[in-house]
């Protein structure tokens, strides 16, 4: 069954959005999209490091995520602001890549797949990388959910029952940078974010609770992958941009529906 | 009801990142069983800083803060903005970080006077709902002290009349000692058994009646200090039942923010 192309990329696709959906609801209740967007352009010099040292996709790509991570939680506890250091790490991180890549002559050729995806080229190798990831960014949300949604309530609170909301911003951004590396050979760096946010502001308007609104993101971004694949498959379109495509269709559509 | 002081400050100096001038400098501070302590003070006076500290929450450059062994505190922070982005509940909310029982839910927020709220959103309140659901959150510990930072910010004036009325009742049932910072200097002073005035170090501290007759407070906060001493001798020493009929003929002053209601016409 594994050997079908097409079953590859639906597994890739549904395990990427077991983790994207509930992640990307703490994306947008802490306004993180930004920073998901420095992490994975970051991760294209990950890419082309990889690469350039024949070290394994994912251990390069998953390291300077992390280290990207890593500094954006140090410059900003220094006081930098937060906008300035994501705008800097995202331009100056896909820059370097670009240019790392330059010097790669196997990745010279197929660099539009990292910045795209391919999700049609997903290999067994890969949907175990995908899947470890994404049971493990999902565990540890479910293991800290309680802490995590109140310290993404108000910090405030949060630190008069006891919770560091340090602690917690950092574990979030260590499983942004998780989902990075596992999402960027399936959506690409430059749709990785979207594949965080759409879902869950779509399934804001659908949603009373925190809860319910991580379950609806889920399950918009498993209809997106199907919708995705079933339309490059019939319509001939690219996979990952169909994938966004479709969840901004359901974006759309939950306007309607919006509660308050 | 007495006993031991439920939290003690000695001598605290807490600096500021970046400056030499420290926020607080020398502060002696003490809370007692049941009691209502407000601090006020201008804009960088130090007051949240103080409260902080007290909890425990940022750290001290000297002195030292004891809190009674297993002290039970509910806290309501300044200016708590929910996400719009994130949908929460009433009842949700109540239940974080530590999930409680509908029952026990539905107590604190009768309490609070809001009962029946569980369902609905918390971006959908009135700043005055959302004032008493997180005063009821603040309440599911069965708190020994209360603290409430600028409880009141953004109500209007029977809003906060009413908030302070509450907080006496709250009080007076539970016997849970209470700890404001406000700038609502006319109200939340008649609310308060002591005051605390507060601008980097304590200026002076005492009754609401003893700090408001105090030149150091007057000092602080110039006109709107005329207005609270003016307030306690009209509310203390003459009968509005006596006020002729064309209302202002004795003489009170008020400051530019003097917002107390009362009416001269009807006597």
């Amino acid at each position: 069954m594994l050997d079908d192309f097409l079953v590859r990329a639906l597994l890739a696709g549904l395990g990427l959005v077991l983790a994207t959906g509930t992640l990307g609801c703490f994306v947008v209740w802490r306004r993180m999209a930004y920073f998901g967007d420095s992490t994975s352009h970051a991760a294209i010099l990950g890419v082309a490091l990889s690469f350039a040292l024949a070290l394994p996709f994912y251990v390069g790509t998953l390291a300077v995520a992390v280290a990207m991570a890593l500094l954006v939680a140090w410059l900003t506890a220094r006081g930098q602001g937060m906008d300035t250091v994501l705008g800097v790490i995202a331009h100056s991180g896909l820059a370097l890549g670009l240019l790392a890549a330059s010097f790669v002559p196997s990745l010279r050729v197929n660099l539009e797949s990292f910045l795209f995806g391919d999700i049609l080229a997903v290999t067994r190798a890969d949907l175990v990388w995908i899947w470890g990831g994404a049971a493990i960014v999902l565990g540890v949300l479910v293991w800290r959910w309680q802490r995590l949604v109140t310290a993404s309530v108000n910090e405030e609170l949060a630190m008069a029952s006891g919770i560091n909301p340090a602690h917690e911003r950092l574990i979030l951004s260590l499983a942004l940078a998780i989902v990075v590396a596992i999402a960027i050979r399936i959506v690409g760096a430059l749709l990785i974010s979207a594949m965080l946010i759409i879902p869950a502001a779509a399934a804001r308007g659908l949603s009373r609770t925190p809860e319910t609104m991580a379950g609806s993101a889920t399950l918009i971004g498993v209809l997106a992958v199907l919708g995705g694949l079933w339309s490059s498959l019939a319509l001939d379109t690219p996979a990952g941009p169909s994938i966004v495509a479709i969840s901004a269709l359901f974006y759309a559509l939950s306007l309607v529906f919006y509660r308050k | 009801m007495s006993g031991a002081a439920l939290i003690t400050a000695r001598d605290l100096t807490v600096g500021h990142p970046g400056s030499d001038r420290p926020v607080l400098s020398h502060v002696d501070m003490h809370i007692d069983p049941a009691e209502i302590v407000t601090v006020v003070g201008p804009n960088g006076s130090g007051k949240s800083t103080l409260v902080r500290a007290l909890l425990g929450q940022i750290a001290l450059d000297s002195g030292r803060v004891e809190r009674l062994g297993g002290l039970r505190i509910g806290y309501v922070p300044q200016r708590v903005h929910i996400e719009r982005a994130m949908p929460m509940t009433v009842r949700r909310f109540l239940s974080l970080p530590i999930r409680v029982s509908d029952a026990e839910a539905a107590r604190v927020l009768e309490r609070t006077g809001v009962p029946g709220l569980e369902g609905r959103q918390i971006a959908a309140l009135s700043g005055g709902q959302f004032q008493r659901v997180l005063l009821a959150r603040a309440l599911l510990n069965h708190p020994q002290l209360l603290v409430l930072d600028e409880p009141t910010q953004g109500l209007d004036q029977p809003g906060i009349v009413a908030f302070y009325k509450l907080i006496e009742e709250v009080r007076a049932e539970t016997g849970a000692a209470i700890l404001m910072v406000s700038h609502d200097l006319l109200v939340v002073m008649r609310a308060s058994d002591r005051v605390v005035c507060l601008n980097g170090h304590v200026c002076c501290e005492g009754t609401p009646q003893a700090v408001s007759a105090a030149p150091a407070y007057r000092a602080l906060f110039g006109a709107e200090a005329q207005g609270t001493l003016a307030l306690y001798r009209h509310h203390h020493d003459h009968d509005h039942d006596q006020v002729a009929q064309d209302g202002h003929s004795h003489a009170h002053v008020h400051g530019p923010d003097c917002g107390h209601g009362h009416d001269h016409l009807r006597g």
